[in-house]
């Protein structure tokens, strides 16, 4: 379980975050829209601990644990992971390397046995398969050359091997061309279970056709103005975010 | 920082441990007396002795460089120790070897048990002045190669050495090499017979362990008409709070169609996280390709030392031959690295490429300089250089500095040079997914120089990419 606490955060001297609370039960799914700048990002970075991001009031639980005071690769290790808007390109860095990186770093810290090169390709090839990605993907550098959707279908695959608990997908569906769209949806669903949690920032009500929300929040200017049910979703793409601040 | 942050700042360098062993040396300073006795411990004829007093006495003329970008207290070379060794007599074989000192190079990695050893790799192991063991000496001369400490070869190939030693780096190249030519004590001596392509990959592990003792290795390698060897040598020294010189010469010579391929692992002692000790590594290394379509390739990465002073060349003579750089110099805390290479294109259709990986972190100076030389007779030359510069945090430096000079228009040749950061959101992308600031940063890094270190032998491109992470280490944060 997420518990988001009265959240407060600024870069600098600029407060954006101005007291965000919301909750995400293990097992749901709530997706987050709202307007351009609103502070959707900030709320992912804030959550996977980037440093620059200042939390000046607040607390965030997950499972219990304060995660606040935790760095960004313990954060990883307890189960968050964030699908980049702008995912990065590490020139040099082979993707399958990286990917091994990182799973054995999350098992070790987790305390689990590392996996050697082969068990790890044997894996990652099957996820690439089920992204419906080029297999030539683990050869290539991080998202080097990578076209915008292919670094959106990259996190997704990120995701697949590193299994989090929690999930924040950061407009992962800006971007993408409808078969696309449909993969990573069915990459999020693969993951539902009980055990798993997701928040999905997104402008767009289509990718909620495939992730159906359990909850539907409105970020607006550093605040949830709104939560609701899925049929939020269609208010908003029907009516935009004018009325709702108005009201 | 904190004592504690510095001691283990300090652990990082594992292999700064040294080697307890009853020592052979002679008094401090250097005096004709000296080079004499050096000459004598090793049983040279007459004419070697002539050779480096000839040296010794130019080298008293000359004067120490002051162009590089390095800045150190003056050397008092007369309170250097220029010979130290192990005090039992040399070993006739492996069985006879100090079994301390098999134990030190077993610390280091480098087994010089044969049945131990990395499989296809010989391996020549000089301890402060001498060689101590070289393994695969009989199945390497099953197909002529000679492969033997060079001090042997003054001796046993008297021939080969009068031909080519100083014949690419001659004595009065500067002032390192003069000094190196009077003192040298031990170092490789590698021949590869015409049409012979050397069965294993050679390798020489220099080690320093006397206090206070400058180390003097002379190398040379020749490859005749169509032969071919890979060579590799490793570094490595205690941690000691004063500084240590290690002033090295090697020729490399390619006859027609020849390769010769070098590469160095160097981490010699860098100094302490405050700039206290560390090797002071002034290395003139030169290769000729004498022959027409010979090739010579260098490939370095130098992550130790307390300053770097060394710009492995290439006199391209012979038509249509090829001289290669691939480079990858780290420097962190105070070391210091001007280090780059000439290319000297004399012969027609020959071709350099130039590949320099600079990474400075710390409070540290890494400095490219290169240059190349196209002469009038190098009709269709052709050079490719690239020099990238990393820079983790504000506080160090990296320069580049390539000079060119070209004196025929029919030579093409190209530049191309960048610098940047290891970025916040990289280094955020990465710990995102569960590595450490530390690893992430020994991948990123890792990525940068990936076109260098695919040029290394497969057996330790690995040993390098752990040792560029680990000289890094303590950079970010
Ligand atoms: N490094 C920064 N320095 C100053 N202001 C910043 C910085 N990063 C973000 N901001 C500002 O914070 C606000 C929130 O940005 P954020 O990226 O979180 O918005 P968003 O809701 O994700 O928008 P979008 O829908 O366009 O992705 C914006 O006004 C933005 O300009
Ligand atoms: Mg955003």
């Amino acid at each position: 379980m997420l518990e988001i606490k009265n959240l407060h955060a600024r870069i600098g001297e600029k407060e954006i975050l101005k007291g965000v609370s919301l909750t995400v039960p293990t097992g749901e799914i709530h997706a987050i829209m709202g307007p351009n700048g609103a502070g959707k990002s900030t709320l992912s970075y804030v959550l996977s601990g980037r440093d620059g991001y200042e939390v000046t009031e607040g607390e965030v639980f997950y499972n219990g644990q304060d995660i606040l005071a935790l760095a960004p690769e313990d954060r990883a290790a307890a189960g968050i992971f964030l699908a980049f808007q702008y995912p990065v390109e590490l020139p040099g860095v082979g993707n399958a390397n990286f990917l091994r990186t990182a799973v054995n770093a999350v098992r070790r810290k987790r305390g689990e046995a590392e996996l050697d090169a082969v068990a790890f390709l044997k894996l990652a090839r099957a996820a690439v398969k089920r992204l419906h990605m080029k297999e030539d993907f683990l050869k290539r550098n991080v998202n080097v050359g990578f076209s915008g959707g292919e670094k959106k279908r990259n996190e997704m695959l990120q995701m697949a091997l590193l299994q989090p608990g929690l999930a924040i997908l950061d407009e992962t569906d800006s971007g993408l061309d409808i078969d696309a769209l449909k993969i990573v949806a069915e990459g999020v669903n693969a993951l539902r279970s009980p055990n798993f949690s997701a928040l999905v920032i997104t402008h767009y009500q289509r990718l909620l056709d495939h992730i159906v929300p359990d909850v539907v929040h409105v970020l607006s200017a550093g605040r949830i103005i709104r939560s609701g049910t899925a049929a939020l979703a269609l208010e908003l793409e029907a009516h935009g975010y004018a009325g709702l601040e108005a009201a | 920082m904190s004592a504690s942050m510095q001691a283990i700042a300090e652990q990082k360098y594992k292999y700064g441990f040294t080697t307890d062993i009853a020592m052979e040396d002679f008094p401090r300073g250097l005096s004709e007396d000296i080079v004499r006795r050096i000459s004598a411990k090793k049983s040279e004829p007459a004419w070697m002795l002539e050779w480096r007093l000839k040296a010794y006495r130019l080298w008293l003329t000359m004067e120490e460089p002051d162009w590089a970008h390095v800045k150190h207290p003056p050397i008092d070379y007369n309170d250097l120790y220029y010979y130290a060794a192990p005090a039992a007599p040399a070993p006739k074989s492996l069985d006879d070897v100090d079994p301390e000192l098999l134990k030190t190079y077993e610390k280091l990695g480098i087994p010089l048990n044969e049945r131990a050893a990395l499989a296809g790799v010989a391996v020549d192991a000089v301890f402060d002045s001498v060689s101590v063991a070289t393994t695969f000496r009989d199945t390497l001369s099953k197909s002529g190669v000679i492969f033997c400490p060079i001090s042997e070869a003054v001796r046993e190939h008297p021939e080969l050495v009068k031909k080519y030693l100083g014949s690419v780096v001659p004595v009065r190249d500067n002032y390192f090499s003069a000094l190196n030519s009077a003192v040298f004590s031990d170092g490789s001596f590698v021949f590869i017979p015409k049409g012979v392509r050397c069965p294993m990959e050679l390798s020489t592990y220099f080690r320093i362990n006397a206090r206070n003792t400058g180390q003097f290795e002379r190398t040379l390698i020749i490859a005749d008409d169509d032969a071919s060897v890979s060579y590799l040598e490793g570094c490595t020294a205690p941690m000691r709070d004063e500084n240590q010189l290690h002033a090295a010469v090697v020729e490399l010579v390619a006859m027609d169609n020849a390769k010769i391929k070098y590469s160095t692992v160097q981490n010699w002692y860098p100094g302490d996280a405050n700039g206290k000790g560390g090797i002071y590594n002034f290395v003139t290394k030169r290769g000729a390709c004498r022959g027409k379509n010979s090739k010579i390739s260098w490939t370095q990465v130098e992550t130790g030392s307390a300053i770097t002073w060394k710009y492995p060349s290439c006199v391209l003579l012979g038509d249509g031959s090829v001289g290669e750089f691939y480079s990858v110099a780290v420097t962190n805390n105070h070391q210091q690295a001007d280090t780059g290479t000439k290319m000297i294109h004399i012969g027609k259709n020959t071709t350099s490429t130039i590949i320099s990986k600079g990474i400075s972190a710390g409070k540290s100076e890494n400095t490219y300089r290169g240059l190349v030389k196209i002469l009038a007779s190098a009709s269709g030359a052709r050079n490719h250089t690239q020099c990238d510069s990393l820079l983790i945090g504000n506080e160090c430096g990296a320069h580049t500095v390539p000079y060119i000079e070209s004196r025929n228009s029919s030579a093409k040749v190209e530049h191309e040079a960048t610098t940047s950061k290891i970025a916040e959101d990289q280094l955020f992308y990465c710990r995102s997914r569960g590595l450490s600031e530390e690893d992430a940063v020994g991948l990123i890094v890792n990525g940068f120089c990936k076109d260098v270190l695919k040029e290394l032998p497969m057996e330790f491109a690995v040993e390098a990419q752990k040792l560029l992470a680990v000289s890094l280490e303590g950079s970010v944060g």
